[in-house]
């Protein structure tokens, strides 16, 4: 490939890109227009308040309670010695392999009033109802905030990481000889510099948060995702689900403003370091301890624990729970997220390099369009697909009829809708967490290797993909956990005979017999470590 | 990489392979439920089934694929959904002696549009322990202040739920029906959550007395070792004994409008009608067959002889809009 790509040409695949990817939910804002505005009304006099107070507090709550936990440990992992240091950094990403839904059933299960912490508690203290002691209720808004964030918290965590690897150490090392405390530098340095990371892992997960359906509905708690769901299953009217999605745009557009706003006029280039480990600092006695404590603390209750009872049930209902198909099961499964990682990874690659060299107003734009399916509930997207899917399989079935033709639902009833649908989802996710490593590649390596006369392309690949190693590797790292897990866009739009793990476990969590389906939900877990492990030595080849 | 990222994404994209002798199911029911009706009947016939199951947006799913859909049959959990489905135009006429003297005419569509395939019971249970069997037990009772505190259901807009209050709403109009929404409401235990067998169990411990919940959980739990005890610690009521009866919500199918096998996909409404597939529903889900004469299992058969509300499904079906508005006005789940 040595055409020498102009920057007109590159603007236009951009911008195919990013209209290719908001064509579905185009396709859905334009239904919201047609009419039938008693429902919406309805709504709006009756419950639509209560709902998006809940989205609001949900999606501030979840990002609030992920920068509690993942800032502090990224930091901790990334430059402080301490017990476990190296164990922690890849472990502390596992809850990542582990579906909210999941770890919300579990959960349920073991601290509700009919679970086994509670009875134990009555029966040691003789209480006999309700009545007689006061215990936190799992299902609520506050429930479903913890469990989003335990399961969350890792995007945070690997980008932010990400970005303290790639920081310039020498500033760390400048404050460590300025006298400042570990926590000084945390604080004054490294957050500082990390806001990029940082707002983009926040965005992220309040995508990923305001979408969930399956813990909010399961915590009976109402978002405006269950209103979506409500209006269009209930009501019967797509036109109203439409236009609450809507709102849930607007929701997300802030967001993005609020990202932007914070990253105004701030520009921090780097050349990749690796952190010398050597240089880091050695937390003695308490501190070190202290440190052990707080990763091994989470890492339990957001992946032990849970992990632990699904085995405990794939024990017990072994006889049940065993399935012949389950490889077959999780092969669908990996081939689909494999394949959605790479096209991600090579869009996301793309929009961004044009972003990069772009000279023209709005660079951001194509991105953006492109992002704002994650923000989707995947029921919801897998319709909006649908919308634009079908009518060109009509178009195409009409335009093949007089060749005696009739090649039915190409597309929209074949596996190509189900990984297009996980493409407009997901994309945003890689998007995201180049985008970072993008923005710390400074502008005069562009220029050097311009001045040498390379064109845009060799300049993308010469000079930018070895940089970009790492934040390829997360993204599509990111990419791949997240379609092991998706589940409603894969019930809707699955072909015939065609089980993911998530689809197959869904059958017996829908009937709240998650212990039939242990074995399954294990698999999700397990087939999300194996990019986690290589990612891992990667990046452990990086330090060395 | 690109290339090779290309070629794996053509191979994955193979349509699949039609056989001469299938039948393709969307189905709201999950897989394991009706397997092994579906084993038994490619087992006689040869056909074989597909299916899809997703618990939402099939409905919608079909109405899109319009004319290329590949589904031939879809089946349904509840009685809004057949009847959603008719609505949308997405059926067409099942013409069958074989199912039209299998089923009873008020669990068939007058145009014969749907069929009802199962029948099952929203009933009341009651604490042993606290409360007793309550055999006058009536659905206005629930919002008597004496239960103050001690109702549990779920979510009011389940389709089970729905259901009822589309119920009351057709017998007693629009503005009781608020009333006794509310009175229920104030009634509760905690906020509506979990499924019906949730509700079991928090009678069990204590959490409250009387739940709302359907017919066959009660059977499936006392088969579960687990959920045995749950299940052994309330009675099963049927409301409305001595008036009209107990509220019915049916399972059913429809054929689509554009089903590509239809002489199957009616092979197989006819069986899932008949003896053996009625007598499987039965036994395995602890379901009512539609079919009479059709044998009860042992457990269902213990709870007795029953009234049966006698008000159709399609004038139910009429006030579920309204049943839907007034959850939200009364803000049930809030």
């Amino acid at each position: 490939m040595h055409v020498k790509f102009s920057l007109s040409r590159w603007q236009l695949l951009a911008w195919l890109i990013g209209l290719l990817l908001v064509t579905p939910l185009g396709f859905l804002l334009f239904e919201s227009l047609q009419g039938d505005s008693d429902v919406f009304q309805h709504l709006f006099d009756t419950v639509l308040w209560d709902y998006t107070r809940n989205t609001l507090l949900l999606i501030l709550g979840v990002g609030l309670l992920s920068c509690v936990i993942a800032l502090p440990l990224a930091w901790l992992t990334a430059y402080c010695d301490f017990p476990g240091r190296k164990q922690f950094e890849w472990a502390l990403m596992l809850p990542l392999a582990m579906p909210t839904y999941l770890i919300a059933y579990v959960y349920t299960d073991l601290l509700d009033y009919a679970g086994p912490v509670q009875i134990a508690l009555r029966e040691w203290f003789g209480w006999q109802s309700p009545g007689d002691y006061w215990f936190f209720d799992i299902r609520t808004l506050t429930g479903a905030i913890v469990m989003i964030a335990l399961v969350l918290y890792p995007y945070l965590f690997l980008i932010f990481k990400t970005a303290l690897r790639e920081q310039s150490f020498k500033l760390v090392q400048a404050s460590q000889l300025m006298g400042l405390s570990p926590i000084q530098s945390f604080l004054r340095v490294s957050l500082p510099l990390g806001r990029g990371a940082i707002v983009a892992g926040i965005t992220l997960i309040s995508m990923e948060a305001m979408a969930d359906f399956a813990t909010v509905n399961y915590f009976a708690v109402s978002t405006l995702t269950t209103a979506v769901y409500d209006t269009w299953l209930g009501y019967y009217s797509l036109t109203a689900a439409a236009k609450i999605s809507g709102i849930m745009l607007l929701i997300l557009f802030l967001t993005i403003m609020v990202e932007r706003f914070s990253r105004r006029n701030q520009a921090v280039y780097e050349r990749q370091s690796s952190v010398n480990s050597a240089t880091l600092y050695r937390l003695k006695g308490g501190a070190a301890w202290a440190a052990s404590l707080a990763c091994s603390v989470v890492l339990v209750l957001a992946f032990i624990l849970p992990v632990g009872v699904l085995v405990k049930y794939a024990i017990v209902y072994a006889d049940e729970a065993w399935n012949g198909a389950f490889f077959n099961y999780a092969w669908q499964s990996f081939k689909v997220a494999i394949v959605v990682s790479l096209v991600t990874i090579l869009l996301s690659l793309l929009v961004l390099f044009y972003q990069r060299i772009a000279k023209h107003a709005y660079p951001l734009i194509p991105g953006r369009l492109a992002s704002t399916g994650y923000a989707l509930p995947g029921t919801v997207l897998a319709i909006a697909v649908l919308l634009p899917l079908t009518q060109l399989d009509d178009a195409l079935n009409n335009w093949l009829e007089p060749f005696g033709l009739s090649p039915g639902l190409l597309l929209s009833g074949t596996l190509f809708a189900m990984i297009f649908a996980y493409v407009v989802r997901f994309y945003a996710i890689a998007h995201g967490a180049l985008e970072s490593s993008f923005l710390r590649i400074s502008p005069s390596l562009d220029m050097a290797s311009q001045s040498m006369g390379k064109g845009p392309l060799q300049t993308l690949r010469k000079v930018h993909l070895p940089l970009l190693k790492r934040g390829i590797l997360t993204a599509g790292l990111l990419v791949f956990i997240e379609c092991m897990k998706e589940l409603p866009a894969a019930l809707l739009l699955r072909p015939f005979n065609f089980e993911t793990l998530a689809t197959h476990v869904f059958q017996y969590v829908s009937d709240e017999q998650l212990e039939l389906a242990s074995i399954s939900a294990l698999l999700i877990v397990l087939v999300g470590l194996i990019p986690l492990y290589f990612v891992n030595r990667s990046m452990e080849q990086n330090h060395s | 990489m690109r290339k090779k990222a290309l070629v794996l994404l053509t191979a994955l994209i193979s349509t699949p392979v039609f056989a001469a002798d299938v039948v393709n199911i969307y189905s709201f029911r999950q897989p394991f439920l009706i397997k092994p009706i579906l084993d038994d009947f490619t087992k006689q016939t040869g056909i074989k089934t597909n299916v899809v199951f997703a618990k939402k947006g099939l409905i919608e799913r079909v109405k899109r694929e319009g004319k290329h859909s590949k589904a031939d049959l879809v089946l349904t959990s509840n009685f809004s959904a057949l009847i959603q489905l008719e609505d949308l135009n997405l059926t067409q006429k099942i013409q069958s002696d074989v199912v039209s003297a299998n089923v009873p005419s008020t669990f068939r569509d007058s145009d014969g549009q749907w069929v009802a395939l199962t029948k099952r019971v929203r009933n009341v249970y009651s604490s042993k322990e606290r409360v007793g069997a309550l055999p006058e037990l009536t659905y206005e009772d629930l919002a008597d202040p004496k239960y103050k505190g001690k109702l549990c259901t779920r979510s009011g807009k389940h389709p089970y739920n729905l259901g009822l209050v589309a119920s009351m709403i057709a017998h007693h109009g629009e503005a009781e029906a608020k009333q006794w929404l509310e009175g229920v409401k104030a009634n509760l235990a905690r906020k509506p959550q979990g499924n019906d067998r949730a509700q079991v169990k928090a009678v069990k411990e204590g959490l409250c007395d009387i739940a709302l919940g359907n017919s066959y959980y009660f059977g499936k739990m006392m088969q579960d070792e687990q959920q045995k005890s749950w299940a052994e610690a309330v009675h099963i009521n049927f409301p409305n004994q001595t008036n009209r009866g107990s509220h019915i919500n049916v399972s059913g199918v429809v054929m689509t409008k554009y089903a590509k096998n239809p002489e199957n996909a009616l092979k197989l409404i006819e069986y899932m009608t008949d003896n053996k597939a009625q007598n499987m529903y039965a036994s395995v889900n602890m379901e009512y067959p539609v079919k009479n004469g059709v044998e009860l299992s042992e457990m269902v058969a213990s709870w007795g002889e029953f009234k049966e509300d006698s008000l159709s499904l399609d004038e139910i079906s009429k006030y579920r809009p309204a049943a839907l508005k007034l959850i939200d006005e009364v803000k049930f789940d809030l």
